[in-house]
């Protein structure tokens, strides 16, 4: 049974730590520059701390004897650390924010690559919306994170203790007291997380379903427009961006909640902190250097107390976006090379169906498999026709026959080996298929033709063009360079199924498999094309599936489906004289006939 | 070369000229965002001005306590002391609760606009033409929509907030530090040079940078949506391989463009540590010479030394700011340039209403041509009377479908006028033209959501009776009630479950529940079998009895329940007349319906 997942709407609950470790494999060439670039931040962050030391003495010493030449070294001093600190910070970002663009790369290729390998089930069920919010925001983020959140985390609560330590070494007292009162922020910190993290998860989640509305509204403008149902769609668009503003303004409320307590109690911590300070001071515990270097270093680590909320709620992010992209890459694939590999080789094309079922994982029990058990067997050159109603399951089996599903029993075999045992990439080298609904990509009328080819030759190029009738191409703007747009949308539906039937014949596959390839020609060009293919499948083994009369015609033998089931095969007027079911199916003549009648006769 | 609209996009090497139209245009378009949030956006800054206010009282307050509250103290005279620590108290609850008030509150403000702004694009997006979607590529339209509209949603988000509070913070303590002491406020005034200059230069270098930023990505999310949208033929064609080089190749182009960035703030943001630290020890210099001399009190000294810490903190954060303003601003830009395109097909400024319309259609010297030197159409007339059924006949290009599409409205003639019981096209009410005349292509494109969902688009109110009837009339009904939740089953992106004739079919109930006096069908019946094709045309004879109709099909039997046909060739219609006159007659459609009635067995 293929796995099959769905886009999952909570995570169960693995702590941060766990799931942001996962990164670690795209993190670790970037490793030691993080590591140093943690070093020198680290060492910014302590440069910092050791101003108001030179503050302390300097207060304690010249200010009170009142000896002006004593300032200039302190002055010195100062001077040079600010510089050592400014140019840590350079280090630091020299060191570490180049290999955060290298991870972010390497996720987004890995990423892709997966989604790549997906079967077509996969894609069936996730919404490319949501594949495009993991592949570009989510990744986003997640190389800020590495490359400055990661590293100012670990950096600043590092500062914080290394502060807590020189104020300890002022007043125990007032170190203590510093200390002691940081402590709601901490705990704080952790109520934070929960709150927040699955509010962020909502709204990731929200913003990858606007966006795959987004996208619908744009692919399918032709309908939206054709209906008048702009105002429709865009309720239903306003709604969803709605429920996304809430969201959002919920998530608000959470950093609201922080900073709250981010400010409040450092505030208040410096306030009990002069009080105590300047009784102390009164008391001759401690001098008015030491409280001048207290409150100067407090306030240095007044930033690193306060980044920690917002470092978290980036950390919580990150730990989101990396869930969402692992869903992805986690999501186990059943439609693989096999472990040891075996190949045709001398391909001839003998295709084989031997009791082959398949049916959708979550089809109900109660619903027959929809391919149930076909045999079917093509000889080499034979050219095989599918005919059956909408449903019987004709478009799966040309599916089948590359892998884009699986079968879910029996097996399919070319010239003897069965499917499964064969890579992926040789299989769709040994049969290649024309769609339907035919997919250009953004490239050259030249590319797209040589899809299956790459290495193919002009001659080919013309060939393949020639037998498909897509000589349009050629008074395009740019020829056959002329870019056809996304998803071919500047050609007709037509010419669009014409260049795939050109990429599939200019792919020389050992096998042609062909999901009614001409339904969309007028008659004309549907005869030109079937002169034509005449060439091509008189050496090639073909499966094709028809509608119509003219497309059966150029099958040698015709295989009725019924109910996933080859009921009847034979030669096209061996079907016609023998069943009733392929009369039914493929015949309009009656009907014709009889209209022709009742016009007569009225 | 223009810039209006979305003309030069990909450029970003503008001249001084046009980057400021484009400004503008940004500027006008965020103007029409904030204006309805006048009232919020002032209470929000007054709270900001307190909350910050308050905040920077803290080393004033501690300069006050060890220079007054310290001596008074060795006096037993606590009042200082207590003053000062109270005020503090008081200065951080108000600070803090403003602040995440303010919080809050700018949520709304940025929620509201983005809100707005999402709406009015996606609007936009729909109104625009037909022309417009085929050039400007789905692609980049998505981009707009998504990533673009995530860089405004960041700097909404954060950007402004650290902008409106960081520069606050600066002037509140510039005027502190002047108050408490002027000479180190000079020192502090002088800063604001260098300050100044690196931020021009970060400006500059960075505004370039952003743009190629932002096309890059654009161009990667072309290249992913792609992908995922056509995964079938990727993998028939084994074009992973050379998909990821491509995809590599944007990856890498993104990435440089962003580490480009990046290596400017790695300059920008340590010269502003140089800036703040030089400033401090300049400060500590003057300062610290006139305590020594008597003429500052140590606290004082603290105090300036505190503010200037402080003050360059936000110029930090600034700098961030800087970062999401700049993306937002070359995303505004382009967003505002979609929102400048004119729909090609307006609607109309005073529309009419045809509450009951009859169905007949009229050209009156129509011309259609996409540019003045390509006719698509050259001038005719055509009357399509109310009731009749006609068949457009002819080989692919003749013009066929452009007269549909022009019938429909997708697109508007480029001379003459095309009526609907006699109002022109132009003037009638979009809500009337759309129920009116209801357009069926080859083309089925299902929207994510219930298959009862995706029938009920012809009519958003209808039942599930309806919605069955509809189905049933059209032969859909069989397969629905087999997929695994009938009529609730989720049709999952672009209909991957539901085959080729299965979504024809959806989308002839999708027709026949909008119910149309005026159904245009092109290539709709192509992907469906004969049997299927049979019911649909039996179903048609009923729903079509009377009402208009257009008929573009390549397989004649369609054409057999049509009333008329009209053969067209290169975009003249060559014949027109009752089908079995022109089958009787010898002409082009006599020789189309000899060679088909031949190929029927």
């Amino acid at each position: 049974m293929p796995e099959i997942s769905t886009p999952p709407r909570a995570s169960k609950r693995a702590s941060t730590f766990a799931s942001i470790r996962r990164l670690y494999p795209y993190m670790k060439p970037a490793m030691p520059r993080i590591y140093l670039g943690t070093v020198t931040a680290l060492a910014a962050g302590v440069v910092a701390l050791l101003i108001p030391q030179v503050l302390r003495g300097l207060v304690d010493g010249p200010l009170q004897s009142g000896d002006a030449q004593q300032i200039w070294p302190a002055f010195a001093i100062v001077l040079g650390l600010g510089i050592v600190e400014a140019v840590m910070v350079y280090l630091r970002r020299m060191l570490v924010l180049t290999p955060g663009t290298h991870v972010e790369a390497r996720m987004r290729n890995a990423l892709y690559e997966k989604l790549q390998v997906l079967p077509v089930s996969f894609h069936d069920r996730w919404p490319s919306g949501q594949l495009l919010s993991r592949a570009v925001s989510d990744l986003n983020l997640i190389r800020r994170w590495v490359s400055f959140g990661l590293v100012l985390l670990v950096v600043n609560v590092l500062t914080i203790v290394v502060g807590f330590v020189f104020l300890l070494n002022i007043s125990w007292v007032l170190g203590v007291l510093f200390m002691v009162c940081s402590i709601p922020l901490w705990i704080y910190g952790f109520v934070f997380e929960n709150k927040y993290s699955t509010v962020a998860r909502r709204s990731q989640d929200q913003a990858g379903d606007l966006a795959t509305t987004v996208e619908e509204s744009v692919h399918g403008i032709r309908v939206l427009k054709a209906f008048g149902r702009g105002k429709h769609a865009l309720n239903n668009f306003a709604n969803q961006a709605d429920v996304l503003r809430g969201t959002e303004i919920e998530k608000a409320r959470a950093i609201a909640g922080i900073w709250l307590w981010l400010l409040l109690v450092p505030d208040v911590t410096f306030a009990l902190c002069l009080l105590g300070g300047v009784w102390l001071a009164v008391d001759g515990q401690i001098s008015v250097g030491d409280l001048v270097a207290f409150f100067a270093t407090a306030t240095v680590l007044r930033f690193p107390v306060e980044s920690i909320g917002f470092l978290l709620s980036m950390t919580f992010d990150t730990r989101t976006a990396t869930d969402r992209f692992f869903e992805v890459i986690d999501s186990r694939n059943s439609i693989v090379d096999p472990v040891e590999p075996l190949t045709v080789a001398d391909p001839r094309g003998r295709l084989v169906l031997h009791d082959v079922h398949f049916r959708y994982q979550d089809s109900p029990a109660h619903v027959p498999d929809l391919v149930n058990g076909v045999d079917l067997a093509i000889e080499p050159g034979e050219t095989m026709a599918l005919v059956g109603l909408t449903g019987s399951g004709k478009s799966t089996i040309t599916a089948l026959t590359t892998r884009l599903y699986d079968v879910t029993g029996g097996s399919i075999t070319v010239d003897g080996v069965d499917v499964r045992e064969l890579r992926l990439t040789e299989l769709r080298s040994l049969i290649a298929m024309a769609f339907e609904d035919a997919t250009l990509f953004s490239a050259s009328v030249r590319d797209n033709v040589l899809l299956g080819r790459p290495d193919g030759t002009e001659a080919d190029l013309a060939e393949a063009i020639d037998i498909a009738q897509a000589s349009f191409v050629y008074d395009l703007p740019e020829g056959l360079d002329t870019r056809v747009g996304e998803e071919g949308l500047s050609l007709s539906g037509g010419q669009r199924q014409r260049l795939a039937l050109a990429r599939a014949v200019a792919a020389k596959p050992s096998v042609l498999v062909l999901d009614d390839p001409l339904s969309a020609l007028d008659v004309d060009t549907e005869a030109l094309v079937e002169a034509a293919l005449r060439r091509v499948l008189a050496s090639t083994t073909a499966l094709i599936v028809a509608h119509r009369p003219s497309t059966v015609m150029l099958a040698d033998r015709v295989a009725l489906l019924q109910d996933g089931r080859v009921t009847a095969i034979g030669t096209h007027s061996e079907l016609l004289e023998s069943s009733e079911h392929y009369r039914f199916v493929i015949s309009s003549l009656e009907d014709e006939e009889q209209r022709e009648r009742e016009e007569v006769g009225s | 070369m223009s810039v209006s609209g979305v003309e030069g996009e990909e450029r970003s090497d503008f001249s001084a000229a046009e980057s400021k139209q484009i400004r503008q245009r940004s500027l006008r378009l965020l103007g029409s965002l904030v204006r309805p949030l006048r009232a919020r956006v002032i209470l929000t800054m007054t709270v900001v001005i307190v909350s910050t206010a308050a905040q920077v009282a803290g080393p004033a307050l501690i300069a006050f306590g060890i220079d007054r509250g310290l001596p008074a103290l060795v006096d037993r005279d606590w009042v200082p002391l207590a003053f000062a620590v109270a005020a503090y108290l008081v200065s951080g609850v108000v600070g803090a609760t403003l602040i995440a008030w303010y919080t809050v509150l700018t949520a709304r403000i940025s929620q509201a606009i983005l809100f707005d702004l999402r709406k009015r694009v996606f609007l936009h997006t729909q109104r625009l033409s037909l022309e417009f979607h085929e050039n400007y590529t789905s692609g980049r339209i998505i981009a707009r929509q998504t990533s673009d509209l995530d860089a405004i949603r960041e700097l909404l988000d954060s950007g402004i907030n650290q902008l409106v509070q960081g520069a606050l913070y600066m002037l509140f303590i510039a005027i502190a530090m002047f108050s408490l002491d002027w000479v180190s406020g000079l020192v502090l005034f002088g800063a604001l040079v260098p300050l100044a200059i690196l931020t021009r230069w970060f400006q500059k270098r960075s505004q370039k940078s952003f743009r190629e930023t932002r096309t890059a990505s654009a161009q990667l999310i072309v290249q992913f949506v792609e992908t995922m949208t056509g995964i079938r033929a990727v993998k028939a064609f084994r074009k992973e391989k050379r998909n990821e080089m491509e995809f590599g190749g944007l990856v890498e182009s993104y990435r440089v463009s962003n580490s480009r960035v990046i290596q400017l703030f790695a300059i920008f943001d340590p010269g502003l540590v140089l800036i703040g630290n030089v400033t401090l020890a300049v400060i500590l210099l003057v300062g610290g010479l006139r305590v020594a001399g008597d003429g500052l009190a140590i606290g004082v000294l603290l105090a300036t030394l505190l503010y200037t810490r402080q003050f360059f903190a936000p110029a930090q954060e600034m700098a961030m700011f800087y970062n999401s303003y700049q993306s937002a601003a070359a995303a505004l830009e382009k967003i505002s340039g979609v929102l400048e395109e004119l729909p090609g097909v307006p609607d109309p400024t005073t529309p009419i209403d045809l509450f009951q319309a009859q169905g007949r259609v009229s050209f009156d010297d129509v011309e259609f041509a996409y540019k003045a030197d390509r006719v698509i159409l050259p001038r005719f007339d055509l009357e399509l009377p109310a009731g009749q059924t006609i068949a457009l006949v002819g080989s692919t290009g003749a013009g066929k479908s452009t007269l549909a599409k022009l019938i429909s409205r997708f697109y508007d003639p480029s001379h003459g006028t095309i009526s609907l019981d006699g109002i022109d096209l132009r003037q009638l009410h979009p809500k009337d033209l759309r129920r009116a005349i209801v357009m069926v292509t080859q083309e089925a494109y299902l929207f994510s959501g219930t298959v009862a969902d995706n029938i009920a688009l012809g009519k958003p109110d209808a039942t599930r009776d309806e919605i069955v009837r509809a189905a049933q009339a059209v032969g859909a009904h069989e397969f629905i009630e087999l997929l695994p939740g009938g009529y609730d089953t989720e049709v999952n992106k672009r209909g991957g479950r539901v085959s080729a004739g299965q979504r024809q079919l959806l989308s002839f109930a999708r027709a026949f529940i909008a119910d149309p006096v005026v159904l245009i069908l092109d290539e709709a019946t192509a992907s469906l079998d004969i049997p299927s094709e049979r019911l649909v045309q039996e179903g048609l004879q009923t729903l079509l009895a009377d009402r208009t109709a257009i008929i573009i099909a390549h397989r004649l039997s369609t054409v057999a329940i049509a009333d008329r046909v009209l053969v067209m060739e290169h975009g003249i219609i060559v014949e027109d007349g009752t089908p079995r006159d022109l089958i009787a007659g010898t002409g082009r459609f006599a020789q189309l319906h000899a060679a088909w009635r031949e190929s029927l067995v």
